[in-house]
């Protein structure tokens, strides 16, 4: 039972701090007792008999003397069936349970079971008289389309367990008690579907992990091709307002080739966040055949609802994430935006009169992201299968400046890196990736050297351009030319995609390679043309017939007329490959 | 039982602190000095050491002056008396009407549940072609109006408040000049907008606390009319005034400034009054509009930049126009498709077509030779800058479509525009014989 043995002293915005009787540990959760409202509240920091505590919600109305207790865990998430489709707030309160409950508005302290209370058809794994340690499956239930398996308490102590008692096939519900367990010492536990672990610890229970080899496919061209992600890896996306950072993050969850999608939207616009609560039912996953939401979780902190809990949600986020890996699922986590969850840090650390560091951020900022993103990766489970997370975080840099510290952070860290450019998105080149800047270290769709060498295009047509501009179109030569036009064909029609267009909003990988091949031949060409404003007409012509291509269905009648039209075009004007380019051809 | 505190211990700035017992964070006290009251609330204790912030002011305030707790937090009287009032930041009286203190409502409330919340899908007509046309208002947006000091953003924001089609509007002051507020007043007055409208104005001569507390005090008021089925339109004037306050505040109390002196939560400041931009399923919606200066013109200074990050979009204001290439209403899209079917296409090409005018300019400028296609643009662009552009254009919607029809064909050929062919069919304006 939580006792109460803490009284406030003093309150500073939501850090309160309380003098406290019994012993207590850091990161425990604390509730202060206003009136008959309980604030949910964690330990901070301890000195002496002095604790400071953030409170998740507002601290209007606490007062000196009011009484605080402790519940001797930390801050954890409810774990088990259920949880996906879920639209959870920071601290993993089912929102549309409370606003059935509350109305229209937030109520403070107000705290709802996060696992649904329902009845799961339960299939025992383990036997009575096994041997099992924690994360070992004791049985299965079917959530949706996946084999949610029911596992040994993560929080056990890692000794030899024995099944003393376990259910038959059947009905139960999610609190109900499935299995007794006992350990050597002959202590025995009773196990329901659903127990909690701490959000900010990493679960662990894995063999080893692995290098992140395979591609994570969004999808989306320029990421796929150029920047690719791979599955157990981290990605950010920083830029600007209106860049299209939500929008990118919005199709990379429609599209990405997991098994299971987990948003966080950290103290972002609630619209935007709407847009996907009421998108996703509609929306048909294609490899399922499912609505979208059955892959999905939305952990939901917006910007005005209270900061503390916007630090907790990614965390909340990334622990069911690390949850459904032990089920040797692919997850991945979006978390928009990670600045306001360092914001949120900076916030308390301001509280704590802590000595700060750039730009007011705390001095532990580098540790905190680089531990986050650490909790991505692709493992090796103990029964051999291989599962993995991958955290894909936007970072909105306070004047679209890249030289700021939550962004510096992040870039140290992360295995790709996808910048978005106002230039870009001003001139409505969309996804606004700019991909001259960005980099991935991760092994794409397509092979290395030709993505190299359509790169080194980009790199040269940009340098073309920003001679033009000195010496003006007539100072230009015609090669130089004809290179700018082939960076800005590469940039029409593959770097941006439109994400209006039914057929070309996602694209699979088999398409991208079909494409790019194609593409390639005129990148690697040289054409007869000799005259700047016949290059210009032809590449126009050319990039035309691969827009109108790019929207027709793969493999279609249309789509094999498109083609040959484009083949005709090409070996109209060509002449020869150029060196390197055949090379790779 | 109401305790009085007569024993002030420190003042500075704004703060002052008195030794209370009981006392709650947020709590409204009294302060009674040689000169009047004043309302002060408590924004931190630490043991039996409570700091107010004192909404009038410390100045002249004497370490032997009273304090007396309210026992409540701040709070604003709430109904329909408050139409075609104006009041202070801590609601009292501007004009020459009666003290409200009924029906008392809490400011600064919780957030919505954003599971509650539903897609924005009515336009607000505001008579404004740039608006209406090119960068619809939604209900239940927030925009601020990006401009340079010295821009007309007060006379657009009366100008809208005259003409939009919202059952109430509410004007929050903040930092006002005098005259714009007597200006606000007297426009409102004029229309007859006035019965319809309800102010809390903060002029630059009030108390800098008092600034703080504008767009609480509307915000509150506004949700309230909002969920009794009103469609409220909230104008906020000037936010980088606020954020000005809440810096003088944060540096009073000795908070570590994060970006050029504002203090680290300036974002979530912001983003808890914008976010009170909604529309409720079934009743009414709360529509923001609110001016941001920006500093030297400078997008990155830390209000435009922390503003643009939360809001749904912005109008540029430059120049006395709406510069049609910076604004951006994020929500048009949701609404533009239903208003008349050549709305989309013509907004697109009226645009592309003003970008292409505004690169002869520059050519022009440079002294290159002009071609035919040139000098159309040029006489397009100018077009659309005096019928389009100019504020003090007054047209509705459809009108203003025609209008962009006989634009285009004053200038070009049909197949100049690059518009859909079946929408030339349909609405490209007859040659008069």
């Amino acid at each position: 039972m939580e006792n109460m043995n803490g009284r406030v002293t003093g309150v500073n915005g939501n850090m309160v701090t309380v003098e406290f009787d019994e012993a207590i540990s850091k990161n425990e959760v604390g509730y202060i007792h206003v009136g008959d409202v309980r604030l949910k509240s964690e330990v901070i920091k301890i000195n002496g008999k002095i604790a400071s505590l953030q409170v998740f919600e507002s601290t209007s109305g606490v007062a000196v003397g009011d009484p605080v207790s402790f519940t001797n865990e930390m801050l954890s998430v409810e774990l088990g069936p259920g949880l996906l489709q879920q639209i959870y707030d920071g601290l993993q309160n089912p929102l549309p349970d409370l606003a059935k409950e509350c109305g229209f508005f937030l109520q403070r302290g107000v705290y709802m079971d996060p696992i649904p209370n329902k009845d799961w058809e339960f299939t025992p794994v383990a036997k009575v008289g096994d041997i099992v340690a924690p994360g070992d499956t004791l049985g299965t239930v079917p959530e949706g389309m996946f084999t949610h398996q029911i596992m040994v308490p993560f929080t056990f102590r890692p000794v030899d367990w024995k099944v003393v008692s376990i259910k038959k096939k059947g009905t139960y519900n999610v609190r109900e008690t499935i299995a007794t367990i006992e350990n050597p010492k002959g202590e025995k536990k009773e196990l329901t579907m659903v127990f909690s672990w701490p959000v900010k610890k990493a679960i662990k229970l894995y063999d080893e992990r692995l290098r992140p080899d395979e591609p994570l496919v969004m999808k989306v061209r320029v990421i796929d091709t150029f920047l690719p992600v791979a599955k157990g890896g981290t990605f950010c996306v920083p830029g600007p307002f209106g860049a299209g950072k939500t929008v990118l993050q919005h199709m990379e969850s429609r599209n990405a080739d997991v098994d299971i999608v987990i948003i966080a939207a950290c103290g972002e616009r609630a619209g935007e966040v709407v847009e996907v609560l009421k998108e996703f039912p509609e929306l048909v996953d294609p490899k399922t055949g499912k609505s979208l939401m059955e892959r999905t979780i939305i952990i939901c902190n917006t910007s005005s609802m209270p900061v503390a809990s916007r630090e907790a949600s990614v965390y909340t986020a990334v622990t069911m994430a690390e949850y459904y890996r032990q089920m040797g699922l692919n997850v991945l986590m979006l978390a928009d935006s990670t600045s306001r969850w360092a914001q949120a840090m900076r916030e308390m650390s301001g509280r704590l009169e802590e000595i700060p560091g750039e730009e007011a951020f705390p001095a532990y900022l580098e540790t905190r992201i680089a531990e986050f993103y650490e909790r991505a990766g692709k493992v090796r489970l103990n029964d051999g299968r291989t599962a993995s997370v991958t955290i894909g975080g936007t970072v909105s840099p306070a004047g679209g400046n890249f030289e700021e510290p939550v962004t510096q952070a992040t870039l140290k860290v992360v295995g790709a890196f996808h910048g978005l450019s106002r230039e870009r998105s001003d001139a409505r080149k969309y996804p606004a990736i700019d991909s001259l800047e960005s980099w991935s270290k991760y092994e794409g769709v397509i092979q290395s050297d030709k993505v190299e060498y359509a790169r080194s295009i980009l790199f040269r047509g940009t340098e073309v351009n920003q001679m033009m501009k000195v010496v003006g179109e007539e100072g230009t030569s015609v090669e130089d030319y004809v290179e700018y036009q082939k960076s800005e064909l590469l940039d029409s029609v593959y770097l941006q995609q439109n994400s209006f267009d039914p057929v070309d909003a996602a694209v699979i990988v088999e398409r991208q390679q079909y494409s790019f091949d194609k593409l390639f031949k005129v990148l690697a060409a040289k054409f007869k043309l000799t005259d700047k404003k016949n290059v210009r007409l032809y590449f126009n012509e050319v990039r035309q017939k691969f827009l109108d291509w790019n929207n027709v269905e793969f493999k279609s009648e249309r789509f094999k007329q498109l083609e040959g039209e484009i083949d005709d075009l090409f070996n109209k004007e060509f002449s020869s490959f150029d060196e390197a380019g055949e090379k790779l051809l | 039982m109401q305790k009085v505190y007569t024993q002030i211990e420190s003042i500075v700035g704004n703060v002052i602190s008195v030794r209370a017992k009981g006392v709650k964070n947020d709590e409204l006290a009294i302060v009674t000095t040689q000169s009047g009251e004043s309302y002060a609330n408590v924004i931190k204790l630490q043991g039996d050491l409570v700091s107010l912030q004192v909404f009038a002011g410390a100045t002249g305030i004497s370490t032997g002056d009273q304090v007396r707790f309210l026992n409540q937090a701040m709070k604003v009287s709430y109904s329909d008396d408050l139409l075609g009032r104006v009041f202070t930041g801590s609601g009292v009286p501007r004009d020459k009407g009666p003290e409200l203190n009924e029906n008392m409502i809490e400011i600064g409330g919780p957030s919505v549940n954003p599971a509650k919340r539903i897609i924005p899908r009515n336009m607000i007509r505001t008579g404004v072609p740039m608006i209406d046309v090119f960068n619809t208002l939604v209900e239940s947006q927030k925009l601020p109006i990006f401009s340079v000091s010295g821009e007309p953003y007060n006379q657009l924001l009366a100008r809208i408040a005259m003409q939009a089609e919202v059952d109430l509007i509410i004007l929050g002051g903040m930092g006002l000049k005098y005259d714009d507020y007597l200006y606000f007043k007297d426009t409102l007055e004029k229309s007859g907008a006035m019965s319809r409208t309800i102010m809390f104005i903060h002029t630059a001569s009030d108390p800098s606390v008092e600034c703080m507390l504008v767009p609480d005090m509307a915000l509150a008021v506004a949700e309230k009319f909002a969920i009794d089925g009103k469609k409220v339109l909230v104008l906020l004037s000037d936010m980088t005034n606020f954020a000005d306050a809440m810096k003088e505040m944060a540096i009073t109390k000795d908070q570590v400034p994060s970006n050029r002196g504002y203090p680290g939560d300036l974002y979530s400041a912001l983003a808890s009054r914008y976010e009170k931009a909604v529309d409720f399923e079934g009743a009414g919606s709360l529509t923001i509009l609110a001016v941001t200066t920006m500093p030297g013109d400078d997008v990155t200074h830390p209000v435009p930049d922390n503003t643009g990050y939360i809001t749904e979009g912005q109008y540029y204001l430059k120049g006395g126009r709406i510069e049609p290439f910076g604004s951006l209403s994020r929500l048009k899209q949701q609404v533009n498709k239903d208003t008349r079917d050549d709305h989309r296409a013509l907004m697109d090409g009226m645009i592309k077509l003003y970008a292409s005018y505004k690169e002869s300019l520059e050519k022009k400028s440079m002294g290159f030779q002009m071609t035919d296609w040139d000098e159309k643009l040029l006489k397009y662009g100018e077009l659309f800058e005096s019928k389009m552009m100019d504020l003090s254009v007054n047209i509705p919607l459809e009108e203003a479509l025609d209008l962009g029809w006989e634009i285009l064909a004053s200038c070009f050929e049909p197949n100049e525009t690059g518009l859909k062919s079946d929408l030339i069919m349909s609405r490209w304006p007859k040659k008069e014989a």
